[in-house]
């Protein structure tokens, strides 16, 4: 079948909050199925979010294992996805099939624990850190009607890292 | 056939240079593309990419009654350009140290026989005037790969007695 478009940047329906899934239904099973193929087509990219094709579901797919010197958890297919808690924090580039051309620095949390449920709706719990975990702080943004693109971090703040302590009332 | 030129100006820093630099060339049509602005020990200093209907010379005109006003000098070259070309760099490069003459001619240096090519350089003095400290940070392409350029960071941290470190740059895409 024909691949699904990507939504682009500015396009508004980038900024709909998603709904949860519901129904584990033969439907489900079979968009997953054309939103890998789409993600597929895209070599170099790590994750994908239903939103970034129009579909308003809380849908993510993630698979950073072409990237070896990351510890993953291979494909996953994260239906509702949830992150329950959050640790550190660490400073990485990020792009976006949605934002052509245009990469930047963002901030994300260094290691999450993720829970979420699969296409049969069964309950999936990850730890994870790194590069993985930021691909999927990225895509559940998506989820959320978010962009990297409002999380940069301006080059020269980047850099300098100055601790900023409030003034005392 | 687009017309772009590459707007250079330097001055001592007040508030309103960008806005009113920009505004004019809004008001000539002028379409701003990617842009460097920053304050440098006290002057403003732009480098910013303009397409813009007007010829050079009607541009130099109208902008230097601007720039006279607010005591700026500035430049500008017909330059052959365009969007959409970023080069991704897959390597960041902080150098750190006490200040001393000829840190970044050695540092570069270095790294271009390292097979280095440099996208972004950003360069600072911090610390006292009594003991200042210099840090740089650089973004590029490893040409040659890391090694060269690692390989390179040691022999200048122990040359120059600085910190000089690399982390490649894996961007994500999702
Ligand atoms: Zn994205």
């Amino acid at each position: 079948m024909a691949l699904l478009n990507i939504l682009v940047y500015p396009d508004a329906r980038l900024t709909k909050i998603s709904r949860p899934v519901k129904e584990f239904s033969e439907d489900l099973r079979k968009f997953v199925r054309d939103l890998e193929e789409i993600f597929r087509s895209f070599p170099g990219c790590v994750g994908i979010a239903a939103p970034q094709v129009g579909r308003f579901e809380r849908i993510i797919l993630v698979d950073i294992s072409d990237k070896p010197k990351h510890v993953n958890h291979g494909f996953l297919i994260l239906i509702n996805p949830e992150i329950t808690f959050c640790e550190g924090s660490s400073l990485g580039r990020e792009g976006c099939l949605s934002v052509p051309d245009y990469t930047g620095k963002v901030e994300r949390a260094k290691s999450i624990t993720l829970k979420a449920l699969n296409q049969k709706g069964e309950k999936l719990e990850f730890q994870m850190s790194g590069y993985e975990a930021r691909a999927v702080q990225h895509e559940i943004d998506h989820l959320d009607g978010k962009l990297f693109l409002d999380r940069l971090v301006s080059r020269r703040n980047a850099l300098s890292k100055r601790v900023e302590i409030p003034a005392k009332p | 056939m687009e017309n772009w030129l590459m707007l250079t100006l330097v001055g001592k820093d007040r508030p309103g240079i960008v806005a009113k630099i920009s505004h004019a060339l809004f008001e000539m049509k002028g379409n701003l593309g990617e842009a460097s602005m920053t304050r440098l020990g006290g002057n403003f200093t732009i480098m910013l990419m303009v397409c813009i209907p007007e010829s050079k010379t009607v541009v130099q005109e109208k902008l230097q009654n601007i720039c006279d006003e607010l005591e700026l000098f500035f430049h500008l070259d017909a330059i052959e350009a365009g969007l959409h070309q970023h080069i991704e760099p897959d390597v960041r490069i902080s150098i750190h140290g006490a200040d001393q003459a000829g840190i970044v001619a050695s540092a570069t240096d270095a790294l271009n026989k390292a097979g280095l090519n440099i996208l972004n350089l950003e360069s600072d003095v911090g610390g006292s005037s009594e003991s200042p400290v210099y840090i740089m940070h650089i973004e590029g392409i490893a040409g040659k790969g890391f090694d060269a350029v690692e390989q390179a960071l040691q022999a200048l941290s122990r040359k120059k007695d600085v910190v000089a470190r690399m982390t490649p740059i894996d961007t994500m895409v999702g």
